[in-house]
């Protein structure tokens, strides 16, 4: 491939004036290390000037790594024939990608040179992933590190602009997964991402932008992606929620649902589009979900029946408190410390709303009688707010009307003093 | 009993020279004519002053002048002290009351052209004490410590920034520093509680022994020639106009406590639509509408001298109205007046029906 | 009873009853509330002693929990009591030295940080000053 390269002439020629203007327009490029690779593929076009574009923001390079790292070959040379030594190794096919890669993330001693943190087991889990048992069937279509991480111009899982920032993670899992052509040959559904858009776990992703709440990758795993089986649900959710999950394994529910073989959480909570939970999910609900194995009528229907009817009439008599205070704040009455104490009442309700998944009627009824308790305090005090500006209103008319008495008095004072001979003036 | 009364005044006969006041008073007379009326702001504006004097007083029992405790101090008074609320609302509403009535009072005497010799003092005091009412009004808004409070005496003190020259000095003296500050709190209070109180308690005994020794000025142009007793024909009416104004006082502060507001955050961003007390809006929209050069010279700047300007001219108005001083009518005047009213009218309608304008 | 006196007795009458429903609400002002002082952005949160080694104080602040803790150190920490993720009241935990939320085992370090649980962030942290016998619990600025 010859390349007709303005440099070269320019040296060539070995003219002066080209010189100096090399000299003048390129001090730095000069004092630096010499790096011919960028120098001539930025020169060129497209597919072939991206790496060197791309380079300039990669996390390599900000650790002091350069073409040759990865690719070979000698850019000290000017000449691409003699820059593309022995050594240059091009692009690798895409078959081979994870082990080029793996040639440096897997070997940990020289990953601590640059960071001691990172893993090095990427390659070893890839192999273990759906997306790396179809590359060893000889399946290219499956992931490699680059559709993920991208190419030059990789950037940190923690830099926010990465492809697997958290809130980028199901764009680029997306990419693929969203795809019904490319997903038609494996037989995997396609609406998985636009279902956890729809999530509370989006919601607080997109949303609330917090960084915690879980993307792909936490319940599938990444460089081991493959999805959790029935079993091994439960244990995934349990990370973040652990009450819940200790709660449903001490249930009697843990051993039918074992006995079953229905995955726990997923049976009433669903998997992508994972919806806030709310109280229409109990017996009664508009989305109960105990209806699917339990018929109504029957006894546990019956008692979550009763775990409903409990935190209902607690939410309404909560609700009525707030209503009570607002009501009394609208008034001018100060209830701030009425709702201070309607913050316990809450904390009561939480706990009875995760109760639920330990079915213990008795447990939830203890914990919604100590915040009744809260409750019917707030109440009190509510109702003492009201009293308050009741009082306030009724003050106000007895002083109204001495002020207006006095008013009357002092006219026919006036009119009095007015008809006195001894005041004409 | 009324052994016990002539007892008692034949005692504080000759320590008080009762009897030189009640002389005094026996005598003093009011015009009474159609335009009348007017006279009785005067004694309203007293009576509002001493309102706010006794619920200053009793504030000042629970208030805490400090960053730390100043808001958490006037959320107490609200909440945990009886009665509180409505002191405090009285004490916030009267203030605002009392500046209305105090223009009111003004523009009346402006009108009637009560300021002809020789009670050129008279205006001039009164002209100050609606600068020092101004002042308290400034510095009281400040003391709660809220946001809105907070972020209006910034903008609100920038303004006095502007002025050539001294203005920086005289925002850093105000402020007790370059921005509002803890230190500008102890100022505002040390103003509010302390200085402004003696200057307008001096000022207001001139201006009232002015009244008094020299009596009601009378329209030019009124034959008329009834009077009526100052005490206790006048001071009864008065008292009526006091005691309907202090009833609406109390139906407002019972239906609208004044509220405390979230507390001052001096890293929070200026919270939008921020404006001063409605008294000083009618500047704070002309600082807005004024555009940003005017013959090279800074539209802001040449708006904060106008003002002060127009300031100094209505407060010299008895040496430059020389028709009225000569007992000739002076329509001039009247109509110069009537378009300052009517454009402070105006300004100020615009701050709260088009609070978007000039930006 | 002539016209006069009556005019008279009305305008006495009312005038009194006027200034009695003026000086009500003024005395009861001055009376001293239940609660002695306005609750600062500094307050006393407990007495210096008050707390042993590894356990911790619910105290109001503001119009949020808080709590402050004693660590097996001897160190007092504050940090708001209220979790992160659903706003229940968190508690120390003395066997594991965390704050421990029971609404859904949310667990935070003794720096505020969450260890476990679905908290999405970490609790806000206080100034403590101990002064006198007291000690103090402040907003950090």
């Amino acid at each position: 491939m010859p390349l007709k390269l303005p440099l070269r002439e320019a040296k060539r020629r070995s003219n002066l004036v080209l010189l100096s203007f090399v000299f003048l327009s390129m001090p730095l490029s000069l004092s630096a290390q010499k790096n011919s690779c960028v120098e001539c593929h930025l020169q060129l076009e497209n597919s072939l000037r991206a790496p060197a574009e791309g380079f300039a923001a990669d996390v390599h390079k900000q650790f002091g790594l350069g073409c040759p790292d990865c690719h070979g070959g000698n850019p000290a040379q000017d000449d691409v024939e003699l820059a593309k030594d022995r050594s240059f190794k091009g692009s690798p096919e895409r078959s081979k990608i994870p082990e080029f890669c793996g040639t440096c993330h897997s070997n940990s001693e020289y990953m601590r040179r640059f960071n001691p943190n990172l893993r090095v087991d990427q390659l070893a889990l890839y192999w273990t992933s759906r997306h790396g048992q179809l590359l060893k069937k000889g399946d290219t279509n499956g992931a490699v590190c680059t559709d993920c991480h991208g190419v030059h111009g990789i950037q940190p899982a923690n830099f926010p602009k990465s492809q697997v920032f958290p809130w980028n993670i199901p764009q680029t899992c997306g990419r693929c997964h969203s795809s019904a052509d490319t997903m038609k040959a494996y037989g995997i559904p396609v609406q998985q991402v636009d279902d956890y858009k729809q999530s509370v776990h989006a919601q607080a992703l997109f949303e609330k932008k917090d960084l915690s709440a879980p993307v792909c990758n936490d319940c599938h795993g990444n460089h081991g992606a493959a999805p959790p089986e029935v079993t091994s649900i439960a244990f995934v959710c349990r990370q973040c929620h652990p009450s819940a999950g200790d709660l449903f394994s001490k249930s009697p529910h843990k051993e039918a649902f074992d006995a079953l073989g229905i995955s726990e959480c997923e049976a009433c909570h669903s998997n992508h589009r994972i919806s806030s939970p709310s109280d229409d999910l109990l017996p009664g609900g508009k989305q109960d979900v105990c209806i699917q194995c339990h018929d109504a009528g029957t006894e546990p229907h019956q008692t979550g029946l009763k775990i409903k009817q409990q935190i209902d009439g607690f939410v309404a008599s909560s609700e009525a408190a707030k209503a009570l205070l607002a009501g009394a704040e609208r008034k001018g009455v100060e209830v701030s410390e009425a709702q201070f104490k309607l913050q316990d009442a809450t904390t009561a309700l939480v706990l009875a709303r995760n109760l639920t998944h330990g079915l213990s009627l008795p447990e939830i009824e203890a914990d919604l009688r100590d915040g009744s308790k809260i409750l019917a305090e707030v109440k009190s005090r509510g109702e003492a707010a009201l009293r308050e500006a009741k009082f306030r209103r009724s003050g106000l008319v007895i002083a109204t009307i001495f002020i207006l008495l006095l008013a009357v008095a002092l006219f026919l004072k006036i009119r009095d003093l007015k008809s006195s001979p001894k005041h004409r003036g | 009993m009324n052994k016990w009364w002539e007892k008692m005044q034949a005692y504080l006969e000759p320590r008080f020279q009762l009897s030189a006041i009640r002389d005094f008073a026996q005598k003093k007379k009011v015009p009474e004519h159609k335009h009348s009326f007017w006279y009785f702001f005067g004694g309203i504006c007293l009576f509002l002053f001493v309102i706010q004097i006794l619920t200053g007083v009793l504030l000042l029992l629970y208030y805490t002048p400090s960053v730390d405790a100043a808001h958490e101090s006037v959320q107490f008074i609200m909440s945990q002290v009886k009665f509180g609320w409505l002191i405090r609302s009285v004490h916030s509403w009267t203030a605002n009351i009392l500046v209305g009535v105090l223009f009111i009072h003004m523009f009346s005497a402006f009108f009637l052209k009560a300021y002809r010799p020789p009670r050129e003092l008279t205006w001039i005091t009164g002209f100050l004490l609606l600068v020092l009412f101004l002042a308290f009004g400034f510095s009281g808004y400040l003391l709660p410590w809220n946001e809105l409070s907070f972020f209006a005496t910034r903008v609100g003190t920038d303004i006095a920034g502007v002025i050539p020259l001294v203005g920086k000095a005289i925002k850093t003296f105000i402020l007790g520093g370059p921005e509002v500050s803890g230190a500008t709190l102890t100022r505002f209070f040390w103003l509010h509680v302390a200085v402004l109180p003696a200057f307008a308690l001096l000022i207001m005994g001139i201006h009232i022994i002015l009244v008094q020794s020299l009596g009601m000025s009378k329209p030019i142009g009124i034959g008329e020639t009834k009077e009526i007793f100052f005490f206790p024909d006048f001071i009864l009416k008065d008292s009526v106009g006091w005691l309907l104004i202090l009833a609406v006082v109390g139906a407002v502060c019972v239906f609208l406590p004044w509220e405390a507001g979230p507390k001052a955050d001096p890293f929070a961003s200026t919270p939008l639509g921020i404006k001063p007390e409605w008294y000083f809006t009618f500047m704070f929209t002309t600082l807005k509408l004024v555009p940003a050069h005017i013959f090279t010279i800074e539209g802001e700047v040449l708006a904060v001298l106008g003002f002060m300007l127009g300031g100094l001219l209505l407060m010299l108005v008895p040496f430059l109205d020389r028709r009225a001083a000569h007992e000739k009518r002076s329509p001039v005047f009247s109509a110069i007046g009537l378009a300052v009213v009517l454009y402070i009218i105006i300004m100020t309608a615009l701050t709260y029906l088009a609070p978007n304008i000039g930006k | 009873m002539n016209r006069r006196t009556f005019v008279n007795l009305f305008l006495g009458g009312s005038f009194l009853g006027t200034v009695v429903s003026f000086l009500y609400p003024v005395i009861r002002y001055l009376i001293p509330p239940r609660q002695a002082e306005a609750v600062a952005k500094r307050i006393i949160a407990a007495k210096v002693g008050e707390l042993a080694p590894n356990s911790a104080k619910l105290f109001r602040f503001g119009s949020s929990a808080a709590v402050l803790i004693n660590t097996s150190d001897g160190e007092l920490r504050a940090f708001s009591a209220t979790c992160t993720h659903l706003t229940c009241t968190v508690r120390y935990e003395g066997d594991t030295e965390t704050l421990f939320c029971p609404c859904h085992n949310g667990r935070f370090d003794l720096a505020g940080n969450v260890i476990s649980g679905p908290p999405p962030r970490p609790l806000e942290a206080y100034e403590v000053e101990v002064s006198g016998g007291d000690i103090f619990v402040s907003r950090k600025a």
